[in-house]
C-alpha cells in the first residue's frame, strides 16, 4: 500500500547486465558530484537537513488523493524537492529516498538501483529545475510563474523519468521500444497531472505560509552552468537512444510485416513529426540522432536564450 | 509510534541472521549479480539458485511463506516485459487473434519473457532475506565497508532514524482530513452544495488539499530539522559523521564470503559456458 505509487521503480531481473552498470557509473559519478556541492553550500547543516527532508518526502509519497473509482494521485516530489531545495541538493534527497526504498522495501531492484536514480534523481531533478527555472524567468517574478512552472515541472519530470525508463527496458530488450515507450508516456501522462496538481497545492500553501522559502531554490546561480549541461548531456542521450533503441529490428513491426500494416503500427511518440530525419545522411538512424542533436540544442540555445535575456534585465 | 510495520527487520536467532551484515550485503549484491548475468533460459541454472536462496530462506527462519509473499511486490511490473512474448522474432508457438490483430507467440520470446520474470523473483528474493534479517544499523555499517560516502550513510541513517516520526505524522494528516470529509468525491460535493467550497469537491480541490498536507508534512519536516540541528550542534557535531571503528572480519566470516562468492561464480560459468 505504501509502495510504489508510481509505477517507475524498476525491479531487478528487468535491465540487462551491461545498461544496469552503466547507468550505476553514471549515478555515482553525479551524486558523488552533488554530495560535494551541497556540501559547500550548507556545510555541516548537510546531514540532518537532507536526512530529515527525504523522510519527509517518503512520508509525502504516502499522502494521495482519490481521482475516479478507486484510483487515486500521488506525489513522487522531484519537482517539490527541486523547487524548495535546489537541484543539488534535490538530488541528495531523491537519492536517500530511492536508495531506501529498494534496500529496505525491495521498491526497485539493487542492481537496477543505479537506474533508478537516474531516472527519478538524476532526469527528474534536472527536468523539473530546467522547466521551473525557465518559466520562472518568462514570468519575472510574478507569482503564477511559481505555479505554473510548478505544475509543468512536476507534470514534465514524471514523463520523462518514464520514457527514459521504458527506454532503459527497450534497450535491455526486455520490453520493445514502440510498445513501451507509449505506454509508459501515456500512463504518466495521467500520472502526471496528479503529480503537477499536488505540487501546485503544496507550493500554493507554502507560498502563503512561508514565502521566504522559494529564494531557496532560486539562489543557485553557481551551479547553474552544470546543471544546464548536464540536463544538456541528458537530453542528448535520450536523443541518441530513442532512435537506436526503434532501430532494433524487433517490436510490433514484426506482428506488422505478417499482417502488412506496417505503416499503421509504426508509431513511436518520436515518429510523429513526418520527415524528422536529416538530408545528406543515408543511414536513417544516423540522420535521426543527427536530427535529434540538432533539435536538442536548437531547444536548450533558445531556453538559455531566454534566460540570458531575463537575467540582464533586472541588473540594467 | 505506531508505524513499526514499515520495518522489515525479523528477529530470529538463526545463523542467517548472525551473519556478518558486511558478508549479507556482498554475497546479496553478488547473488543479484550473478542473477543478472545468467543467460536467457538457462533453466538449470535457475533453479540451482532458486534451490540455493531457498536454502538460506529456511536457514534464517523467517518462514518460506514470508519471504514469497513479499516477492509478489515486483510482480506488477512483469506487464511491461509481457509484449515481448509477441515481439520477438523465433518459432512460432501460438497466435491469438485479436479482432483485426494476429499476435504471434514466438519460443523465443516466451523464453526471454519466463526468464526475465525468474530473474527479477530470484533477486527480489534475496533483497528481502538480506533486509529481514538485518537491523538497518547493521545495514549502514555494511553499506560504509563497501565505500559508500560517509555522509550519505550518515543521511541515509538519519532519514531512518525520522521516517518513522514523520509517517506517523503523515498518517496524522489523513486522518485529519478524513475527519473534515476532505477526502471523498461525495463529501466534496455536499460542502459545494452547501455553498461553503466554491467549486469544492472536483478532483483539483482534493488535489489541493492534498499538496497542502504534502507542503504542511514539507515545513514541519524542515523546521523539525532546524531543531535537529541545533540539538546535535549542542552535542558537539561539527559537521563530520563519527563512527565507531568496524570490527574486522572473523576467519570464519571470510571463509563463508569466499565459499559463498565460489559457488555463486560456479553457477554463473555453469550457465555461460552451457547457454551462454
Amino acid at each position: 500500500m505504501l509502495y510504489s505509487p508510481v509505477p517507475m521503480h524498476i525491479p531487478d531481473g528487468f535491465l540487462s547486465t551491461l545498461v544496469a552498470v552503466v547507468l550505476w557509473v553514471v549515478s555515482a559519478i553525479a551524486v558523488a558530484y552533488a554530495l560535494r556541492r551541497v556540501g559547500k553550500d550548507l556545510g555541516e547543516r548537510q546531514v540532518p537537513l537532507m536526512g530529515v527532508l527525504a523522510a519527509a518526502i517518503f512520508a509525502g509519497q504516502m499522502l494521495n488523493f482519490s481521482v475516479t473509482g478507486g484510483t487515486s494521485g500521488h506525489l513522487v516530489g522531484a519537482a517539490l524537492a527541486t523547487i524548495l531545495l535546489g537541484p543539488w541538493a534535490a538530488v541528495i534527497v531523491l537519492t536517500s529516498v530511492v536508495s531506501i526504498q529498494a534496500l529496505i522495501f525491495q521498491d526497485g531492484g539493487l542492481l537496477a538501483l543505479g537506474a533508478n536514480l537516474f531516472n527519478m534523481a538524476l532526469v527528474g531533478v534536472t527536468v523539473s529545475y530546467f522547466v521551473y527555472t525557465s518559466l520562472q524567468k518568462l514570468a519575472r517574478g510574478r507569482s503564477w510563474g511559481i505555479f505554473a512552472g510548478g505544475f509543468a515541472a512536476a507534470w514534465l519530470s514524471v514523463v520523462v523519468a518514464s520514457l527514459a525508463c521504458a527506454l532503459e527496458l527497450a534497450i535491455s530488450g526486455t520490453s520493445p521500444a514502440n510498445i513501451s515507450v507509449p505506454a509508459m508516456g501515456g500512463i504518466h501522462m495521467l500520472i502526471g497531472i496528479g503529480e503537477g496538481l499536488i505540487t501546485v497545492g503544496a507550493l500554493a500553501f507554502l507560498y502563503a505560509a512561508r514565502r521566504d522559502l522559494f529564494r531557496v531554490g532560486e539562489a543557485t546561480p553557481k551551479g547553474g552552468a552544470a546543471v544546464w549541461t548536464f540536463g544538456l548531456g541528458i537530453a542528448i542521450l535520450l536523443a541518441v537512444l530513442s532512435p537506436l533503441a526503434s532501430a532494433h529490428p524487433d517490436g510490433l513491426e514484426w506482428v506488422a510485416e505478417q499482417k502488412g500494416f506496417l505503416d499503421i503500427a509504426r508509431g513511436p511518440l518520436y515518429e510523429i513529426i513526418p520527415d524528422y530525419t536529416f538530408p545528406g545522411i543515408s543511414n536513417t538512424a544516423l540522420a535521426t540522432i543527427v536530427a535529434g542533436i540538432l533539435g536538442t540544442l536548437l531547444v536548450f540555445g533558445v531556453a538559455l536564450a531566454v534566460a540570458f535575456i531575463r537575467r540582464k534585465r533586472p541588473t540594467t | 509510534m505506531h508505524v513499526h510495520f514499515l520495518d522489515p527487520y525479523r528477529p530470529r536467532t538463526s545463523p542467517i541472521h548472525a551473519l556478518d551484515a558486511r558478508i549479507k550485503f556482498v554475497l546479496t549484491a553478488a547473488f543479484i549479480l550473478t542473477v543478472s548475468l545468467t543467460p536467457v533460459a538457462a533453466w538449470s541454472v535457475y533453479i540451482l539458485l532458486f534451490a540455493l536462496i531457498l536454502s538460506v530462506e529456511i536457514l534464517s527462519g523467517l518462514g518460506i511463506g514470508y519471504v514469497l509473499k513479499r516477492a509478489l511486490l515486483a510482480l506488477p511490473f512483469v506487464l511491461a516485459a509481457l509484449p515481448v512474448i509477441f515481439t520477438l522474432k523465433g518459432t512460432a508457438l501460438f497466435t491469438i487473434s485479436l479482432g483485426s490483430w494476429t499476435l504471434t507467440a514466438s519460443l523465443e520470446g516466451l523464453e526471454r519473457f519466463v526468464s526475465v520474470v525468474l530473474k527479477s523473483w530470484l533477486s527480489v528474493q534475496a533483497a528481502i532475506v538480506m533486509a529481514s534479517s538485518t537491523p538497518f544499523p547493521e545495514l549502514l555499517q555494511a553499506m560504509r565497508a563497501v565505500g559508500i560516502p560517509r555522509l550519505l550513510v550518515g543521511m541515509f541513517g538519519l532519514m531512518w532514524r525520522y521516517l518513522f516520526v514523520l509517517v506517523d505524522e503523515a498518517l496524522r494528516l489523513m486522518r485529519a482530513r478524513a475527519a473534515r470529509s476532505g477526502q471523498s468525491a461525495g463529501a466534496g460535493k455536499r460542502l459545494a452544495l452547501s455553498g461553503a467550497e466554491g467549486s469544492g469537491g472536483s478532483v483539483a480541490w482534493r488535489a489541493r488539499v492534498a499538496g497542502g498536507m504534502a507542503g504542511n508534512l514539507f515545513l514541519r519536516a524542515f523546521e523539525r530539522s532546524d531543531r535537529i540541528y541545533v540539538a546535535m550542534l549542542s552535542r558537539g557535531y561539527d559537521g563530520e559523521v563519527r563512527t565507531l571503528p568496524l570490527v574486522p572480519l572473523t576467519s570464519r566470516g571470510w571463509l563463508t564470503l569466499a565459499a559463498g562468492l565460489f559457488l555463486l561464480l560456479l553457477l554463473l560459468l555453469f550457465g555461460i559456458l552451457f547457454w551462454g
